[in-house]
């Protein structure tokens, strides 16, 4: 499905603040994978995304998609076939355009349809029933801007409409980070569902641990550019958050640290 | 004065306004829409008048608007080609463009910085003809100017609800979302730009032919006229959809050349109209932002009172 063979990327190169994001990294992913991933401040998860996206081009090593090598391919061809959710949920979406608007660009997209065509009754409908989805009453504000709604609904739309048409890979990026818990919540269970039922292969970047041992069918921990600790199947399922944090020690020499993780729930309940 | 002196006056001035609202309408798209504030709108508005002068003198009237209008796009593609491709600003784009323009339209005015069309056919010419069986010979310039405003709205309306017209607005409003949805914001606005171009080339075109002539200074301050139109006509619709905030600029651009009349009756120097067009932009700029800080303003003043009283 994906693979990454051998990137490097390194930051400001030659001077002083010179930063090695990726360090010869390797990494298959299977189809249908839900990957979560863990990592200390800097490991580079980000910058892994960066380059999967195509935000900037790999300094050496390939990237290959579906059997197809992406690796010079611009950025917003990629994005056919990359959905991608970002912590910001301002990112995703436009807020001078209504919801309505908002939607039928990512639909007329996913349809491949003509450069000038229109949106259709049946296409409004169908754009109403997808929202209704959502259950948070977007159906019936369809020609409101998108400015007028809160972060969770905006990260919940751009959540819809990244998956409108089935991407090969999910990229999410602690796309519930910056949610208030009970919001958080509603859009991690949607983005359960949604990948459940699609079974779209996934990436998600999180600074919750439990939750990344609880979703998903495999877990890499990531320290200066590279993977520290991989485990999936029956493995994965035996393990405890303290049974990831000792791994982490004992495979980098060093405790994890990542302040999200350090303020999340997990420390606090300790 | 005389209230028909003052119709007569109002009239011309709705007539102007008119035709220049295709130069607001284009700024709508490439300032509104598109977030880029396109500084070659002058030498494209001459542009426009130089081609149709020179395409109506060589006889074909009808001709000359889709030919200014061409011109106007190619102009438009110049200045995307250098933001989007060749690394230059936004702005630096435009005013290299507008510079460079200054030459062309000389030399596609054979050299010449005045070009007289007294004796030309024009489309208001055939349109003065066509009306003047009904009895309605004035009302040419009036009817030109609806007609080229009507279609240019409906082509916007219908335009901007596009797949390409939705990511249009999409690269103007969050350049971070048009790069995770497939959207290619190079060819969004180089798209964008030879429209709104081809508007503001066909804007300078009706401009010149109903003038009768074509000097090269005919484009100047353009844009700043146009913006301060555009600014009017978006506070009177603030929310709503494109086709409404359309017909917002071009009453914008038409109470900007009544009130500028009305100016021009209280003895003003008619050559105020550009200091008049930038204080509008400015006003119109900086109003919300002031509005914005004043509450700030107000409670350092209390503050300070308070302090000085303690």
């Amino acid at each position: 499905m994906l693979e990454l063979k051998n990137i490097s990327k390194t930051f400001n190169s030659g001077t002083p603040d010179e930063k090695k994001a990726l360090n010869h990294f390797n990494l298959s992913v299977k189809d249908g994978d839900f990957i979560t991933i863990i990592g200390s401040n800097g490991a580079g998860k980000s910058t892994l995304f960066n380059m999967i996206a195509g935000t900037f081009l790999t300094d050496e090593g390939s990237i290959i998609l579906d059997g197809k090598d992406i690796t010079f391919m611009k950025e917003h061809l990629r994005s056919k076939k990359i959905g991608r959710l970002f912590q910001d949920p301002m990112l995703g979406t436009c807020p001078d355009l209504t919801i309505e608007e908002n939607m039928a660009l990512a639909y007329l997209q996913s349809k491949n349809r003509p450069l000038l065509s229109r949106l259709t009754k049946s296409d409004r409908e169908e754009i109403r029933n997808r929202l209704a989805l959502l259950d948070m009453g977007l159906e019936d504000r369809m020609s409101s801007p998108i400015g007028l709604l809160s972060g969770g609904q905006r990260q919940a739309l751009t959540l819809l409409m990244a998956t409108l048409a089935k991407p090969e890979l999910l990229l999410l990026d602690e796309h519930t980070a910056a949610l208030d818990p009970a919001t958080a919540d509603k859009v991690l269970e949607l983005t359960k569902k949604i990948v459940e039922e699609d079974k779209i292969t996934t990436l998600m970047i999180t600074h919750n641990m439990k939750q990344a041992l609880e979703l998903g069918n495999r877990t890499l921990m990531m320290k200066d550019g590279r993977v520290v600790f991989d485990c999936e199947g029956e493995e994965r399922k035996s393990y405890t958050v303290d049974d990831l944090l000792k791994k982490f020690r004992e495979n980098s020499g060093e405790e994890l640290d990542n302040d999200r993780i350090i303020l999340s729930d997990y420390f606090f309940l300790k | 004065m005389s209230l028909t002196a003052l119709f007569n006056m109002s009239f011309t001035a709705v007539e102007l306004g008119l035709i220049c609202s295709l130069t607001v309408l284009s700024l709508f798209l490439s300032y509104s829409m598109l977030n880029v504030c396109d500084l070659s709108t002058d030498g494209c508005f001459t542009l426009g008048a130089a081609v149709g002068a020179i395409v109506a003198l060589s006889g074909h009237p009808y001709l000359a608007l889709p030919m200014a209008m061409l011109a106007g796009s190619v102009s438009g593609f110049v200045t995307a080609f250098l933001q989007t491709r060749m690394g230059v600003n936004s702005l630096l784009a435009g005013i290299v463009v507008n510079t460079g323009l200054y030459s062309v339209n000389i030399a596609i005015m054979g050299g010449s910085s005045l070009l007289n069309m007294n004796k030309t056919e024009t489309v208001f010419v055939k349109m003065k003809n066509f009306l003047s069986t009904y009895g309605l010979a004035k009302y040419n310039v009036m009817f030109i100017g609806l007609i080229a405003v009507v279609i240019v709205l409906i082509f916007l309306s219908l335009f901007l609800k596009t797949k390409l017209g939705l990511a249009i607005r999409a690269t103007g409003n969050n350049p971070s979302m048009v790069k995770t949805s497939s959207i290619n914001p190079v060819f969004t606005t180089t798209v964008g730009l030879c429209i709104s171009n081809s508007f503001t080339a066909l804007s300078g075109c009706l401009l010149a032919q109903s003038q009768k002539s074509v000097s090269i200074d005919i484009g100047n301050g353009m844009v700043t006229v146009a913006l301060a139109s555009l600014l009017i006509g978006s506070t009177l619709v603030r929310r709503g959809s494109s086709a409404k905030k359309g017909v917002a600029c071009v009453i914008g651009a038409i109470i900007f050349r009544i009130t500028y009349m009305l100016a021009l009756r209280l003895k003003m120097p008619a050559y105020m109209l550009k200091l008049v067009s930038s204080v509008i932009v400015v006003l119109a700029i900086s109003l919300p932002y002031i509005k914005s800080k004043y509450p700030e303003f107000k409670r350092r003043m209390n503050h300070n009172k308070e302090i000085k009283n303690a």
